[in-house]
């Protein structure tokens, strides 16, 4: 027996895993389980039929549309918020670094109505760009905007790190050789930043790709226009059409493992990358 | 790693001294670069994070103090608190339990598949919230494997089910159900912070202790613990963070009953879409200085762990 074979004088291996993996069955394995044979009760022409509807495939182009620009947007602020943080001193930069943070620690729903009451037409924001002609609240900026505050940790959090650890002896040699700063950015700190950076993106990505409290009250749900894929699958379960909301909820959830897949990757690329430093 | 916060170093850089007369470094950039970023820094996160942060008190306090306090004391409001503290007090001793079990059977041993399992108690964090719900209701609900409350010749646990009927056990749409949708999406917070800790600080000091006669709770208690104790302390910040803000996963599996199945969050958004704004934002406060609480502690935490892990990497 492999488990019982342990070189080490520690007890508690068997009280320990065992109760790992009954908790993780318990709570995480057996319930998700769920999800897959509910969906092997409908017939693949059912399932097609409710992932591939037009109100579907409008939730998914907007979801991922949002998300995808909310990640962007936030990989360049991420990237120069990152920067300044770790290599700039200035007043007050250690309180807005801890509150980078916020959006993990705010709870959504009160992001959500934030957001909406600052974006509504007669909000702070919301009135300014109201008279530009511009409408953020149940729209789809809205979601973006949304989107965009809760993913920003993700970008920064990640490089911050690597941009800490990166030795300053590299620029001093590019700059030593007559690269110019810019230069040194580009060809030399951004491609050690690149592995990071890209793990960010996917990580805010995948975030914004099932959230749900922070965009439903700026988004204002409208049919085929603002209404994000885990809204649709909550307003399949308030008309108790469960296998509906699972069939959608498996599409989400696929995606969802793509993209962790591809997060692992990244990581173990970036470990390597940085190995090699 | 998948989706959630990614670990974060807290170590101060010491950065070049500002040169006034000298000439500038190779490796800075021109002052009025640096300016330039450090006003889209701020800029942007004051946008982003400072402004609304700060308009949930100014429209807290859009009525004046009686107004706030009337909102936080309405009973409705003090039974979503109650709620929300139950949960808490399953959600998070349970989770720090398993985090602590699964952190010790991974980090003091060695076993095939140990990879596999990580990746599975980070899975929680990379799957929506509103699926995080659904996967319990499907389970649990009126037409789910263990809810057959009407379909009483079900072939699947028949004893169990007889048992919830006799004694009207409900899990779905109850107190029940809100905490297991908590539980859920707070899974893997205490594990994520401590595995990669423990695995740091290796196995060395608690076999020293057994050598020397210790008993394997003495070994715990008085070696492991105080080595892991901020690492616990910040994981347990950050799961008590999100069990009391919880949404999205608490929404599927409550059905919004008023003074019953209202947590926090659900008394918020039930204030919001009455547009009694001045009372949601009123109840948000609570949640927002939750935030803030969160955010000084984990910093302190994060510190001390920090250090702990500095000092096991040496």
């Amino acid at each position: 027996m492999i488990f019982s074979r342990q070189r080490t004088v520690l007890p508690g291996f068997k009280l320990t895993l065992g109760f790992t993996l009954f908790y993780l069955s318990l709570i995480v394995l057996i319930p998700l389980s769920a999800i897959f044979f509910k969906t092997a009760t409908l017939t693949w022409a059912q399932f097609h039929e409710v992932a591939t509807s037009s109100v579907a495939m409008a939730s998914y182009r907007l979801t991922f549309g949002a998300s995808f620009c909310a990640a962007m947007v936030n990989a360049v602020f991420g990237l120069i918020v990152a920067w300044v943080l770790v290599r700039y001193q200035f007043f007050g930069k250690r309180l807005l670094d801890a509150l980078v943070d916020l959006p993990f620690a705010l709870p959504t729903a009160v992001a959500g109505i934030t957001l909406a009451r600052l974006y509504a037409d007669n909000g702070w924001i919301g009135h300014w760009l109201t008279s530009v002609g511009i409408k953020v609240a149940n729209s789809q900026l809205g979601i973006f905007i949304a989107l965009t505050f809760i993913g920003l940790p993700f970008i920064v959090r990640t490089i911050q790190p690597v941009l800490e650890d990166l030795d300053t002896e590299v620029e001093e040699a590019a700059a030593s050789l007559g690269a110019s700063r810019w230069q040194i950015f580009w060809r030399v700190i951004f491609p050690m930043l690149t592995p990071a950076l890209l793990t960010g993106i996917a990580m805010a990505f995948a975030r914004a790709l099932g959230e749900y409290g922070s965009v439903i009250f700026i988004a204002g749900n409208i049919p085929m226009k603002t209404v994000i894929t885990p809204v649709l699958i909550m307003g399949e379960l308030d008309v108790f059409s469960y296998a509906k909301a699972t069939a959608l909820a498996v599409v989400l959830l696929v995606i969802s493992f793509i993209l962790l897949l591809l997060i692992n990757l990244l990581q173990w690329w970036s470990s390597r990358h940085h190995a090699h430093l | 790693m998948p989706i959630s916060e990614p670990a974060k170093t807290m170590s101060t850089i010491p950065t070049q001294p500002n040169p006034i007369a000298a000439p500038r470094r190779a490796t800075m950039e021109p002052p009025w670069v640096r300016r330039l970023l450090i006003g889209i820094t701020v800029g942007f996160l004051g946008l982003f994070l400072i402004l609304p942060l700060v308009s949930v008190f100014i429209q807290a306090f859009g009525k004046g103090f009686e107004y706030y306090f009337k909102a936080i004391a309405d009973p409705m409001a003090l039974s979503a608190v109650k709620l929300t503290l139950i949960t808490v007090a399953f959600a998070v001793p349970l989770n720090c339990l398993f985090g602590v079990a699964a952190a010790w059977a991974i980090s003091k041993f060695n076993f095939p598949g140990k990879t596999l399992l990580i990746t599975l108690i980070d899975l929680p964090f990379s799957i929506s919230p509103v699926v995080a719900g659904l996967i319990y209701v499907l389970v649990f609900g009126a037409q789910g494997w263990l809810g057959l409350y009407e379909n009483a010749d079900h072939p699947w646990f028949p004893a169990f089910q007889s048992w919830l009927n006799d004694h009207d056990f409900k899990i779905i749409y109850a107190t029940p159900g809100i905490v297991l949708a908590t539980i859920f999406v707070t899974f893997p917070f205490v594990a994520r912070e401590l595995i990669p800790l423990m695995q740091a600080q290796g196995r060395t000091e608690e076999e020293a202790a057994r050598v020397l006669g210790a008993s394997g709770w003495q070994t715990f208690w008085h070696v492991t613990i105080p080595n892991i104790k901020w690492g616990l302390l910040y994981g347990v910040i950050l799961c008590n963070a999100r069990a009391m803000g919880e949404f999205g996963a608490v929404s599927v599996v409550s059905g919004h009953i008023r003074g019953q199945t209202n947590t926090i969050p659900l008394h918020i958004e039930s204030l919001y879409d009455e547009y009694n704004f001045t009372a949601a934002f009123a109840v948000a406060s609570l949640l927002a200085l939750l935030a803030l609480v969160t955010l000084v502690l984990k910093t302190w935490a994060e510190h001390k762990r920090n250090a702990a892990l500095k000092l096991a990497s040496e």
